[in-house]
């Protein structure tokens, strides 16, 4: 009986290199590690490069000084508060619109890939086949080619340069309702809701206190990628929006690009303010992704494991 | 008895027949969960694409307002210098760019399957970081390292005593685009590997090694072919991403002066179509058109490779 448990190793390391009493293999890690180190360096050269820059005013950027390396007089504060000072706070107004739009389109998002996702897997209703082939093939259907169509129909409802006009198109995720349906199909076990409908419980009960607890990787996994997705998307709200006190950071740094460019050198501080406006809006991002490791690393095995 | 602990049922001696005969009758509620998906299913792409294609249908000039031509609309895109050169371009890119993005990151997941040590786990954290990074930013911060005014290239190329590539010129933006892409998006295929290659038994490559298989035979013969699935579900996924390519290069258009015109991806060519020509019955044609394309390599792509029923089912 106890030894079964033996025969699977450890769920921690299982290459014989971690940490293991063994020499030899330590030898043979110097040349992946210089390949990763090279990686490393090309991957966060573009961080850098921003944090580095966003130290600097207007003339440092142009003046030649190392484009590699701080300002002489490292000037944060003083960048920080002119970027949010800039135009009344428009700054501030646009990362507030990106959290909401992020948000609302993100929550809603999962909320519906998790419902849907149960629903396909675990119920046989009629034409349950067609209406999922039809939902596999729209995973193909390339959502940016949906922008422009979408925003002709907003504009016929007179919905366009409106919040709206950003958050419903977001809540459409198709491969996240695929991926819960794997999930859901694979990680809750028909046995275990039966038991529970048998113990009295209701459909709802049934799916918010047996099936979701055990769907939670999936459901954070896609909050994550549906909430990212809001964030960033750029070409949605570009085409939506007018009024630039709806702009969500992408687009709005967009506009500061555009109007930098115009008057290239006419003496404006604005792409000191772009560069210091980009790190700020990637910090909540990164801050995401590296306290939610756990979460997401385990979800995203779904869609690969097939 | 009380409901309290939903987990543990699992042991109940009262388990039903196998097949499930206590959910009779109560299969139509999966539509319940499956409405609202729905609902934004119809309202947010079919009735988009419905519409565009009713819009593609007509035509719209000064003179003769707006009348039915059919399918005049798909005759003048197909034969459209404009789009047909977007059209050639994004496939161009594709054809590079795919191969070069996967196989990085396989290298990559490949290498840090492989390590245990902790170098190697934050390697694998920040190559994915680019992925979290809005398109937007990403352009922007490359933009800048190309730019002959910020950028660094100068003086790394000026130690060595040569000019700087200005990778945003007429010829080199397509490598220009194509670092920026590969950066954005290597990490996230990274993980996607690297989780399928977690999810191999291991007990696959101790049986390797008794039977005298290297390291690199452990790789080719047994990694490669067992995260086939994983690669495949990239490739068709960076195909998709790339036929539609819109952000980086819409972003680089300031900084590129002159070498992304309003024609550059089909897409920024419906975009310009619509909102700088307000052609919108003829964007719509574009857009449409794009989309076809789009499934049609996909679906031509998932047939030469019979694979079909591999991630779709």
């Amino acid at each position: 009986m106890s030894t079964v448990t033996s025969t699977r190793p450890p769920a921690g390391p299982r290459s014989p290199a971690g940490g293991a009493p063994r020499k030899r293999p330590r030898q043979n890690n110097v040349l992946p590690h210089a390949f990763l180190a090279a990686l490393l360096v090309y991957f966060l050269v573009p961080f850098w490069w921003v944090i580095v820059a966003a130290s600097k005013d207007a003339a440092g950027l142009f003046g030649g000084s190392n484009p590699l390396w701080f300002a002489t007089d490292v000037d944060y504060l003083g960048n920080l508060q002119q970027l949010f000072t800039f135009d009344g706070g428009i700054y501030a107004r646009w990362l507030l619109n990106s959290a909401l739009y992020a948000l609302a389109g993100g929550v809603g998002a999962t909320v519906l890939s998790v419902a849907a996702g149960y629903g396909f897997a675990k119920y046989r209703f009629p034409f349950r086949r067609a209406f999922f082939a039809i939902l596999l093939g729209s995973v193909m259907v390339p959502l940016t080619a949906l922008v422009i169509p979408t925003f002709l129909l907003m504009s016929e409802l007179r919905l366009t340069n409106t919040m709206w006009a950003v958050i419903l198109p977001s809540l459409l995720n198709p491969f996240g309702v695929y991926l819960m349906h794997v999930y859901a199909r694979d990680a809750v076990p028909d046995e275990l809701l039966d038991a529970a409908r048998v113990d009295g419980a209701g459909e709802l009960r049934t799916f918010v206190q047996v099936a979701l607890p055990l769907m939670r990787p999936a459901v954070v996994t896609v909050l994550l990628l549906s909430f990212v997705g809001t964030w960033n998307n750029f070409f949605l709200p570009l085409v939506m929006l007018n009024d630039n006190r709806l702009f969500p950071v992408t687009v709005g740094l967009n506009l500061w690009q555009g109007l930098a460019s115009a008057n290239n050198g006419g003496g404006t501080s604005l792409w000191s303010l772009i560069i210091i406006g980009a790190l700020v809006s990637i910090i909540p991002l990164v801050v995401a992704f590296v306290s939610l490791q756990k979460y997401w690393q385990g979800g995203l095995t779904i869609g690969s494991l097939k | 008895m009380t409901l309290v602990s939903p987990a543990a049922p699992a042991a109940a001696p009262t388990r039903p027949a196998r097949r499930r005969p206590a959910s009779r009758g109560r299969e139509w509620l999966g539509l319940v969960f499956v409405a609202p998906f729905a609902l934004v299913f119809l309202v947010f792409l079919v009735a988009p694409m419905a519409y565009a294609f009713y819009l593609s249908l007509f035509s719209s000039g000064l003179a003769t307002g707006t009348r039915f031509t059919g399918f005049a609309n798909y005759a003048k895109a197909f034969t459209d210098e404009n789009f047909l050169s977007g059209v050639w371009f994004v496939v161009r890119f594709s054809l590079v760019l795919i191969p070069v993005q996967m196989l990085v990151s396989l290298a990559v997941a490949l290498v840090i399957d492989g390590l245990t040590t902790r170098f190697a786990r934050f390697s694998r954290l920040m190559i994915f970081l680019p992925y979290a990074i809005p398109a937007v930013i990403g352009a922007l911060m490359w933009g800048f390292l190309y730019s002959p005014n910020f950028g660094p290239l100068d003086d790394i190329f000026g130690t060595f005593g040569a000019d700087a590539p200005f990778l945003l010129s007429r010829d080199l933006v397509f490598y220009g685009l194509m670092n920026v892409v590969t950066w954005q998006w290597a990490g996230y295929y990274m993980i996607i590997l690297y989780a399928a290659l977690q999810g191999i038994d291991p007990s696959l490559y101790e049986a390797a090694r008794i039977d005298g298989a290297s390291s690199w035979q452990i790789v080719w013969r047994i990694k490669i072919p067992l995260v086939l699935p994983a690669l495949f579900l990239i490739l068709v996924f960076a195909l998709i991403g790339t036929l539609q390519f819109f952000n980086e290069p819409q972003i680089l258009r300031f900084l590129a002066s002159g070498s992304i015109g309003g024609d550059f991806t089909p897409n920024i060519y419906a975009y310009t179509l619509a909102f700088s020509q307000g052609q919108f019955n003829y964007a719509s044609a574009v857009s449409f058109a794009l989309g076809a394309v789009i499934f049609v390599a996909v679906y031509l792509f998932l047939f030469l490779t019979r694979r079909r029923g591999s991630f779709l089912s």
